[in-house]
């Protein structure tokens, strides 16, 4: 055609686009740009590793230097998610190593991972840099090991919240000496002690260290030697923080910290003693992360140290707090964007802390960049909640849990369906809710109705009927993800919003109403769902179809059913009969 | 054939049978009418009975037997033991890994004869004796737990030598593992020693059947 583009032309333009959106939208425009832009896509972000099979992906996209994948649905963090369920990241990592040698990232999510995927990831890809573990499981120290001692061009190694089993901490010695190239290293989640000196000589020999995690076996007194090994360090996650330290060693630790100026985050903290809290106060003005929820220090001893931080942004706190220390958060950190607070005792009935919803409402009226809130607590009523969603207009990501399942209006002792109301009415942009306390179809009422953006929904213990399924179903345009536990909720509203489903990653749904026999409807009429039915009572056959399964997850996907499957979870797919693992 | 016409009108339900009426029908009545009681019917009294011991979840929501679902393991994080309270499984919402932050961490050495190396282990990362000397058993590849709860035994594969596991208390006493339930024994223990149970004088095999099951 001699009006088109030359393809270089084009594909230089495409460079410039990054966001998977609008590389979908410019593949969809006409078939040269589907070709054009297939060959020139480096990053491939798969939501959910069961929507598209690996070699589907591999085949549109034949040069892709960054993959990243989710596996377990989000619930599996609570342990909702019977152990064996799937995320199994196996074949994607062998069709991976076949097809793309110039991979350099992967990073994965709440997927299992073994040491032979490890040691695959470490021969294969020769200019590997980044790999990220965020909540996996199924891989030891030796597969560690394998990837310390092949990746020559690693970057970034980052285990977050991983349950990793530990042979031992000698796997970071399998970096060679060689190897200079570390720019972040988080390895707060491993449990054995890995070799101080190996540690020392790793960070001592990599100048482009910014970031490093360490684990609470790091013991307090080691943290100087390593700190003034690496003074370019922009974040830090200290092992444990608490030590019988001599006056000079603690002296030694304070000029350690100070000389690191360009330190912006700091985690960690595990067992903090007090007294050695002062050591950070020299860096408390420049930091703009905080990450205080393993430390178990008193409201007092928060204060002093977050009321010194006047450019932080986010801060993740336990319920110690206190309303007091986050009056005092309001009051000195004005550009604070995201606070989560969390229970220090979580599975006390009564509460052990003076946090109540008065402490949120105060940072809602004092910090006016406040867009993303988690926060625990034990007492709510409307009335904050009003106060909330009027302050902050702006706020994005909104989840509240009351400790105490269907707790109603402190005050009134009515239902929070108002209130909630009110967070989906102001807050036009709020992408993520998660609800709790008493709440009745009404609330869903008002989400349908307002919550245009809202893109993940989580709800436990709510509503009265299908009709409040129904409202988020048919009202939440931008709806991605939904998961429910313990509610009301059945055959009806789901099956007459079956449609919707195609338009959503996933719907998770444990503990309602939904009947074996509309699982089997859904599963026929809906060929681009898989319904997943996850029963440990055994074979669903064995039950009346009325009855309600355990829980379900059904998401849209173009790979067809999974054959990875144990035994307690069955497809339910267009023959209406039962596809068993 | 519902379903063709359910990308325009999403309350076509895929039931044959049923109609839109059916689902307006279930509609709350006009906005501004009273019914924040009728929610209330539904008590957390009687979801949550945080005084009952039996483990489990009350499905009040759903009719069905769900109750006799199994429970995994970690109920809400609570620690096995009975005595926790009864909770919904995950909930409330707490990762795994932030449920450890108010345990204090418990590492004691171990020791076994024979070894060339001691090792550490977390003892509140267990639940149970058997927990514990099935991950001891996995860093001390050099001997294997038969049936711990049954024979309570401990052997070297290699040479069939026989290990007693035994720990010092916070006296300074030299105990046998396993006469207390779990959650003393992990209070007063400050160390460990496999001691090969030739060279255990006065202990014998009565001493092993005595042993207290796993609590």
């Amino acid at each position: 055609m001699a009006y088109s583009f030359p393809e270089e032309v084009l594909e230089h333009v495409f460079s410039f686009i990054g966001s998977d959106r609008d590389r979908n939208a410019v593949s969809l425009v006409c078939k040269s740009w589907y070709e054009i832009e297939r060959w020139c896509r480096r990053r491939v972000f798969v939501g959910n590793c069961y929507a598209v099979s690996p070699a589907a992906v591999v085949r549109r996209f034949p040069d892709v230097r960054s993959v990243e994948l989710k596996g377990k649905p989000h619930f599996a963090d609570f342990n909702l998610v019977p152990e064996g369920w799937g995320g199994y990241v196996s074949p994607w990592i062998t069709t991976l190593a076949r097809a793309y040698p110039w991979l350099e990232e992967i990073r994965l999510k709440r997927m299992v991972v073994t040491d032979e995927s490890l040691e695959l990831i470490a021969r294969s890809f020769k200019n590997f840099k980044v790999l990220v573990l965020s909540s996996c499981e199924g891989f030891s120290t030796d597969g560690l090991a394998a990837v310390a001692a092949n990746c020559r061009n690693l970057r970034e190694l980052d285990l977050r919240e991983s349950e990793v089993e530990d042979m031992s901490g000698h796997w970071l010695s399998h970096f060679p000496d060689s190897y200079t190239s570390l720019v972040s290293l988080n390895i707060s989640c491993l449990g054995s002690e890995v070799s101080f000196s190996a540690l020392e000589r790793l960070v001592s020999r990599c100048p482009d260290l910014r970031s490093l995690r360490l684990n609470r076996t790091v013991p307090l007194d080691r943290l100087a030697n390593l700190l003034r090994r690496a003074p370019q360090l922009a974040e830090l996650g200290t092992g444990v923080y608490s030590a019988e330290l001599r006056s000079d060693d603690f002296s030694n630790l304070v000029g350690a910290l100070a000389g690191c100026r360009e330190l912006r985050s700091l985690s960690g903290f595990w067992d903090v003693v007090p007294a050695y809290l002062p050591a950070v106060y020299p860096l408390c003005s420049g930091l703009t992360s905080l990450n205080l929820s393993y430390a178990t220090i008193q409201s007092s001893e928060l204060t002093k140290l977050i009321s010194q931080c006047h450019s932080l942004q986010r801060l993740w706190v336990l319920d110690y707090i206190e309303d007091s220390g986050l009056e005092a958060l309001a009051a000195c950190c004005k550009d604070l964007r995201e606070l989560r607070v969390f229970p220090s005792e979580p599975f006390n009935r009564e509460g052990n802390v003076s946090l109540t919803e008065q402490g949120l409402v105060s940072v809602s009226e004092g910090c006016s960049k406040l867009q993303s809130v988690l926060y625990f607590c034990r007492q709510m009523s409307n009335a904050a909640l009003l106060t909330i969603a009027r302050n902050r207009p702006n706020m994005t990501r909104f989840r509240l849990c009351i400790i105490e399942p269907r707790c109603p209006d402190y005050i009134t002792h009515e239902p929070l369906d108002t209130g909630f109301g009110a967070i989906v009415q102001h807050c036009k942009d709020l992408q993520r809710l998660s609800l709790s306390g008493l709440l009745t179809d009404r609330v869903f009422e008002y989400i349908g109705t307002y919550a245009k953006k809202l893109e993940m929904l989580s709800v436990a213990f709510a509503g009265d009927s299908d009709l409040g399924l129904h409202h988020v179903l048919s009202g939440c345009d931008s709806l991605r993800k939904l998961e429910i536990r313990d509610c009301p909720f059945g055959d009806k509203a789901l099956l007459a919003n079956a449609a919707k489903l195609e338009t959503m990653r996933s719907l998770w749904m444990s503990s309602c109403s939904v009947s074996f026999g509309a699982c089997k409807l859904l599963g026929q009429k809906m060929p681009r769902l898989n319904v997943e039915v996850i029963d440990e009572r055994g074979h669903p056959d064995s039950r009346p179809e009325s009855c309600p399964v355990e829980k379900l997850y059904i998401y849209r996907t173009v790979a067809g059913p999974r054959f990875d499957m144990p035994d307690f979870v069955w497809t339910m797919d267009e023959d209406s009969a039962l596809r068993p693992s | 054939m519902g379903l063709e016409k359910a990308k325009e009108s999403p309350e076509v339900d895929a039931n044959p049978g049923s109609s839109l009426e059916e689902i307006t029908e279930l509609r709350l009545g006009l906005p501004g009418e009273n019914r924040g009681k009728s929610g209330t019917k539904r008590g957390f009294s009687k979801t949550v009975d945080l005084d009952a011991s039996a483990v489990g979840r009350d499905d009040e929501a759903n009719n069905s037997p769900v109750g006799g679902a199994r429970v995994k393991d970690e109920v809400s994080g609570a620690a096995k033991p009975p005595a926790a309270k009864t909770q919904a499984v995950g909930w409330p919402p707490v990762k795994a890994f932030r449920k450890s932050v108010m345990k204090s961490c418990k590492y004691v050495k171990v020791a076994v004869d024979g070894a060339p190396y001691l090792r550490k282990v977390d003892l509140e990362a267990y639940d149970s004796y058997q927990q514990l000397l099935a991950a001891l058993e996995k860093l001390f590849s050099c001997f294997s737990i038969c049936n711990y709860a049954s024979e309570r035994k401990i052997v070297d594969p290699a040479n069939g030598a026989e290990f007693l596991p035994t720990y010092e208390d916070k006296d300074g006493d030299w105990m046998l593992v396993g006469d207390v339930p779990w959650k003393m024994f992990v209070e007063s223990c400050k160390r460990l020693r496999f001691m090969k149970s030739s060279e255990a004088t006065g202990l014998g095999p009565t001493t092993q059947s005595a042993c207290t099951s796993s609590s």
